[in-house]
């Protein structure tokens, strides 16, 4: 049981150190250099921020599908305002803000009409995604090149300290969610809700202004990763993101999130977006091809689950 | 009782870990008689038509069915034998079809393919049989009246050619006229030769329906007898039994200002008034509706009229409010509502009132255990540290925890429902001891208000000040625990004769 506890803490932990050795051994040293570290960052901060909200989403019992759609949008709306000759800062706002106003949607229409997240985001997926490429004309949208376009640019290259601005700007709102899932009483009521929402309800939790409130601070999470995906696209464009939601859950799942509610920490969901991105990049270097990719990626979410579940029999 | 018996049980015993559910029962019915099977909650029936249903194993003891030996190992086998239950609460697949419902697991056919038309015969034959020929078979369960979903279960039990058929508080969900058409099936049934075996907590319904009963009491056969010839008082008697006393703690204390006043309250039609230091019983059967009222008072459920007044505030009710005014309520579903398992016994206990754990709107863990290990030490509550899971502490510590959130409130009045049911001995002295110094204010702090209510009357007539009795959705007046007895409480709960007070 003592193994079993160890495992379940540190479970991704030890997924991520596997992945890294396998894929440090099939490509080689050059795997660990900064410039390929570096990489990875960039890569997954588009997920990983994403996942931040969708962690609290499904620490409280819930789901959103519709996190794809809500990148796209922003992407749509932060092109358009920079073309209106909004400043790039402003822009960038928007885009937050279209993202919240989507969550809020979400939100209200669970608790109003009692209809189950999964239905709900299912078809706020499509709304949105459509409103994205209406916004849109059904087309790219150029914009001006402002300071948006290096968030995400290689440090390397001279932009950010380190890594870049995208890169700090995930891990300062990793920490951030963090402390408010496990400091904040607003953190205690989403698990309180996740894990029985009628225990909240008995306990006086407003539990319907608690799920407003998570959708729509996690849809404007996932409005700040449309930020970071404008800036490696440097267009706004409709179509992105097409099943980002599902890379999103599964690093939520990898991190030891439960889709019953109740369970799910930042810690875990970067650790499963990280091992995403090893995954991903380690297979493109190594010149495995797509399918191999994502034969793998779906092995390790069912596999952390499996290992998970067991771990929670055994103890 | 000359016939050989349709089914025999000899010496049936039954414990579950230390606690013994049934301690050598013998019960016999023959073919064409309604026996009735009685006894307060927790006596025993449950245990006893699980055990003749296949759904569990005896122990000890034999039984017979047309005297040959039977002993089931599921409810499949007990069914194919012949012997069907009828649940309280139906089990229905609501969208399927009547007939499929009935032939469930059994569908005529071959390879795999159904019989439709042998199907639609075989229960429109069962429906004729049960003189109901008017529900179409191909109707979905689920738009057929509760009484006419009763029926098709007991048509299921018929469709598998069944001798003998347990009903367990069938009436429970029955409107008046609903009852009537049952028992006139059930005078069907036995006509037809069937056993039947009647779990009800109803006196006067027993008295209708079956020709003998059979009363347990603590796991054992309290009495028996033929039902025209025993009266009402007979059986209650038999049913309550003489207990010692001991468990309960009483100090001595003063009724105080009142604190809770509810008016014309529906559901329950309620109305009286709630003191400080003093402890109010609500007495009924299972189903009476007193769960439901209280729900309706702490607002978890909605009020259809009637005013609930706590302090000096009205107005609509959530559990937001009712924890603000100072009320805080312990559910009897301790698994499902009361507690969240998974989280860790801490969180449970603070979640009403996580001010005060950190600045604003900050929980800062090492305050949140400091808090709850203070509740841990009072109350005697056994686990490793506050962080441990809800769910894995013994039934009792898991009351005492949903307990504990009520003190860490500090609340003024403090409702449960069924606070005991399910824990041990120990920890139902524990519980008792905790609401007397709740309202003998023996822990420092003004004496609060305890409105209870429970199915064990011994604990009714142990803890409380006055005691009111709620029958079928309706609540009495609350008069003096001194002038009940638990001859008097089950007298008015199970609608007897009313006494003049």
């Amino acid at each position: 049981m003592k193994a079993g506890a160890l495992l379940g803490r540190s479970g991704p932990l030890l997924g991520l150190v596997l992945v890294a050795v396998v894929f440090g051994l099939l490509v080689g040293p050059q795997f660990f250099r900064a410039g390929n570290l570096d990489l990875m960052a960039r890569q997954t901060a588009i997920v990983c921020l994403a996942a931040l909200g969708m962690t609290m989403v499904i620490v409280s019992g819930g789901i959103d599908l519709s996190a794809g759609s809500i990148v796209a949008l922003s992407t749509v709306v932060i092109a358009q305002a920079l073309r209106a000759g909004v400043s790039p800062g402003l822009a960038a706002l928007a885009g937050v803000a279209a993202g919240a106003l989507c969550g809020t949607a979400t939100g209200l229409l669970v608790t109003r009409l009692r209809v189950v997240p999964f239905i709900v985001t299912l078809g706020m997926m499509l709304l949105v995604r459509g409103a994205a490429k209406g916004l849109a004309d059904e087309r790219r949208v150029e914009a001006p090149a402002t300071w948006l376009n290096g968030l995400l640019r290689s440090a390397a290259g001279g932009e950010g300290f380190l890594v870049a601005g995208g890169v700090w700007l995930t891990a300062l709102l990793a920490v951030a969610v963090a402390l408010l899932l496990r400091y904040t009483r607003f953190g205690r009521h989403l698990f309180a809700v996740g894990s029985n929402e009628r225990t909240a309800r008995l306990c006086g939790v407003r539990v319907d202004r608690v799920k407003v409130a998570v959708y729509a601070l996690a849809a404007a999470i996932t409005g700040l990763a449309g930020v970071l995906q404008f800036a490696k696209l440097s267009v706004g464009d409709p179509t992105v993101a097409d099943g980002l939601e599902l890379n999103v859950i599964a690093a939520v799942i990898i991190g030891g999130g439960s889709l019953s509610g109740g369970r799910g920490t930042v810690g875990g969901t970067v650790l499963g977006a990280t091992i995403m991105a090893v995954i991903q990049i380690g297979c493109s270097q190594r010149g495995l091809p797509n399918w191999v990719q994502q034969i793998v990626t779906g092995g390790i979410i069912v596999l952390a689950v499996a290992l998970d579940r067991w771990r929670q029999r055994g103890g | 009782m000359s016939a050989a018996p349709r089914f025999a049980m000899r010496g049936i015993r039954k414990a579950f870990g230390a606690t013994v559910a049934l301690d050598g029962v013998d019960l016999a019915v023959a073919p064409g008689e309604v026996c009735a099977l009685v006894g307060e909650n927790g006596a025993g029936k449950s245990t006893l038509m699980g055990i003749l249903s296949g759904a569990l194993r005896p122990d000890a003891g034999e039984m017979t069915l047309d005297g040959r030996p039977y002993r089931p190992r599921d409810p499949q086998q007990a069914r194919a034998a012949g012997v069907a239950m009828i649940y309280q609460e139906l089990s229905l697949a609501p969208d399927l079809s009547v007939m499929e419902n009935m032939l469930l697991g059994m569908e005529p056919g071959r390879r795999g393919l159904v019989d439709w038309p042998a199907m639609r015969a075989t229960a429109r034959g069962v429906l004729a049989q049960l003189e109901h020929p008017e529900i179409d078979p191909a109707t979905p369960a689920g738009a057929l009246s509760v009484a006419e979903q009763q029926l098709v279960e007991v048509g299921r039990a018929f469709a598998v050619g069944c001798r003998v058929l347990v009903l367990d508080e069938p009436t429970s969900a029955l409107g008046r006229d609903d009852a009537r058409r049952l028992f006139a099936l059930i005078g069907r049934l036995k006509a037809q030769g069937h056993a039947i075996v009647y779990i009800s907590h109803f006196i006067e319904e027993v008295k209708e329906v079956a020709d003998r009963f059979v009363v347990l009491r603590d796991g054992c056969t309290a009495g028996a007898g033929v039902t025209a010839t025993a009266s009402h008082d007979d059986i209650v008697a038999l049913m309550v039994g003489r207990r010692q006393g001991g468990l309960y703690a009483r100090s001595t204390h003063e009724r105080g200002a009142p604190v809770l006043e509810v008016e014309g309250l529906v559901p329950g039609a309620a109305t009286f008034t709630l003191h400080r230091g003093e402890v109010v019983g609500l007495a009924g059967l299972v189903g009476a509706g007193r769960t439901e009222m209280l729900r309706a008072l702490f607002g978890l459920a909605p009020v259809r009229a009637g005013t609930v007044r706590v302090g000096v505030a009205t107005g609509p009710a959530s559990p937001f409010r009712r924890w603000a005014q100072g009320v805080g309520f312990v559910s009897e579903d301790r698994k499902e509502e009361g507690l969240a398992l998974e989280l860790g016994l801490g969180d449970n206990m603070t979640l009403t009132r996580l001010e005060g754990l950190g600045p604003g709107p900050l929980v800062l863990p090492g305050r949140r255990d400091a808090a709850a290990l203070r509740w841990v030490e009072k109350l005697g509550i056994r686990c490793r540290d506050p962080r441990q899971p809800a769910g894995q502490l013994s039934g009792g510590n898991q009351q005492k925890v949903a307990l504990a959130r009520l003190l860490h409130h500090d609340v003024d009045v403090v409702v449960l429902d069924e606070p005991t049911r399910g824990i041990d001995v120990g920890s139902k002295a524990q519980v008792y001891a905790l609401i007397d110094a709740l309202v003998a204010g023996t822990d420092g702090r003004p004496a609060r208000a305890v409105l209870m209510a429970s199915s064990h009357l011994p604990e009714l007539l142990g803890c409380c000040d006055r005691i009111a009795v709620m029958h079928r959705g309706r609540l009495g007046e609350p008069r003096p625990a001194a002038e009940w007895d638990e001859h008097g409480l089950m007298l008015e709960a199970s609608g007897g004769p009313r006494r003049s007070a």
